[in-house]
């Protein structure tokens, strides 16, 4: 039997077709749901990211200055690495629990694609995390003094620019989720690759608030995303493949 | 076309000897030309009507900040190739290119700001270029943190193989997303036709470049070797060559 390169998806022994197994898509909603659930029976951990959020945003009027229209300046800036360093603290865990108790191992010899188990896995972090930190963005912005005129534009692109953080982020957890004490390492490693997004994001966000058209920057947030979708999922596999191996 | 000598470079002591016999070849030229290129670059070329003497730092700065990009390439390929083709030399050159494009992302970083306190009056600023330098930086770094933090090699090289390839394709959105602020480095000197460097500074930089080209292959090559023997520091090959 040949040895599976990191790249391929498949795997060598695949898994009889039993009568009414679920199809891929399937099997990417089922772990989907299975993720919402364990998080939501953790909710300890489903909160930590946002309150880490609000805690962030709010130490900028402590150390600047409470006035608001100095902080309305700063707040593209604060919302957006807020978001950020919040979207990173919850990516410690996105493989973490299930690579330790070998759920990741089964995944990965279950004879169905990794790639899609693994988007299915992103989606669901996606959803736990960057959906609710995009519908805490607009109020940690009212509390920045930013318009609400601008609240739409601070959604969707805090909402378009977590996809891209998700997704790359996950490949960052990938490559360190069988280490002790990664999470300095996953900062190192992610963050630096991130940079696209918190410069498109805080631009959208400014040109926002100062109530001009934010739709190229949002374009540029989409694009990444895209393609964050496309290869990102691709290199998460690899990086969980070594981890197991 | 014969891939033999392709082939060949996968087993342990050919690399080697072979990164031990061409290690002079590049060495010598690049001791000869950076030596010239100073000559050339810090003696007989003018001073810049503009800045002076305070320009000829360009001499190290704009070779340094090639090498460090060009580094990120070696790595990122020959972390592809061990990726695909499960080729633990390339590995062995990815590991040995980190530091010298680490090396090369500091000087880059530490020269400009030198050069940045006379002409812009500050040593830091938020210029495009700076910063995606200094994303370079700490993305060598990063991929240096990943290679320690496993204590199995093979794992190691897999792992930073990957994050390589992914930072090789996301090296250039960064830069082209950080470009898009106001600028104030200066532009490409080098080939615009208007204001084109005279020949007498252009040619001790070019000598410069290719000097610190050679010179950083002959590192690698040297660093090479040292990563081999350090990997194969059980085989026999590596007794016999240290007991010779």
């Amino acid at each position: 039997m040949p040895e599976v390169g990191a790249w391929s998806a498949p795997l060598p022994a695949a898994a009889p077709e039993r009568a009414g197994a679920p199809s891929a898509l399937g099997v990417a909603r089922l772990m989907l749901e299975r993720d919402l659930r364990l998080a939501f029976r953790k909710a300890s951990q489903l909160i930590q990211p946002l309150a880490f959020f609000v805690i962030v945003t709010t130490l900028f009027p402590l150390a600047v200055t409470p006035s608001l229209a100095e902080l309305r300046r700063i707040a593209p800036g604060v919302v957006w690495a807020a978001a950020l360093l919040s979207s990173l603290l919850a990516l410690e865990f996105l493989f973490r629990d299930d690579a330790q108790d070998g759920t990741l191992e089964q995944f990965a010899l279950s004879g169905r694609a990794l790639t899609g188990l693994l988007v299915a896995k992103t989606a669901a972090h996606w959803l736990l995390t960057g959906l609710p930190l995009a519908l805490m963005a607009p109020v940690a912005g009212a509390a920045l003094g930013v318009p609400e005129a601008a609240m739409p534009g601070i959604l969707a692109s805090v909402a378009l620019g977590t996809v891209t953080l998700s997704l790359i982020g996950a490949v960052g957890a990938a490559l360190t989720m069988g280490l002790r004490r990664s999470g300095a390492l996953l900062s190192l490693l992610t963050l630096p690759l991130v940079i696209p997004v918190l410069i498109f994001g805080a631009r959208a966000t400014q040109l926002a608030i100062k109530g001009e058209s934010y739709s190229a920057p949002l374009m540029l947030l989409a694009a990444l995303a895209v393609l964050a979708t496309t290869l990102a999922p691709l290199a998460a596999t690899a990086a969980v493949r070594i981890n197991l191996e | 076309m014969t891939w033999t000598w392709f082939h060949r470079l996968a087993s342990p002591p050919y690399l080697y000897r072979t990164a031990g016999r061409l290690t002079p070849w590049f060495a010598w030229p690049a001791a000869l030309l950076i030596v010239a290129g100073l000559i050339g670059g810090l003696w007989l070329a003018p001073p810049d009507f503009q800045q002076g003497d305070a320009y000829r730092i360009i001499y190290v700065h704009a070779p340094s900040a090639w090498l460090s990009l060009m580094m990120y390439g070696v790595m990122g390929i020959a972390g592809g190739i061990g990726l695909i083709w499960r080729m633990k030399a390339a590995h062995a050159v990815a590991a040995s290119a980190a530091p010298i494009g680490a090396s090369f992302a500091l000087v880059t970083l530490v020269t400009g700001s030198l050069w940045g306190k006379p002409m812009w009056g500050t040593y830091w600023a938020w210029d495009p270029r700076l910063t995606s330098e200094l994303f370079l930086f700490l993305l060598y770094l990063g991929y240096m943190g990943l290679r320690a933090a496993f204590e199995d090699l093979q794992r190691a090289d897999r792992a930073s193989a990957v994050l390589a390839v992914v930072g090789l394709v996301d090296v250039p959105i960064v830069h082209y997303s950080v470009v898009w602020w106001n600028s104030l480095h200066q532009g490409a000197l080098v080939f615009t036709g208007r204001r084109a460097m005279p020949p007498s500074m252009l040619i001790p930089l070019m000598v410069m470049f290719l000097g610190f080209t050679l010179y950083s292959v002959a590192v690698l090559c040297m660093r090479l070797r040292a990563e081999v023997l350090n990997r194969e520091r059980t085989a026999r090959w590596v007794r016999e060559e240290v007991a010779a």
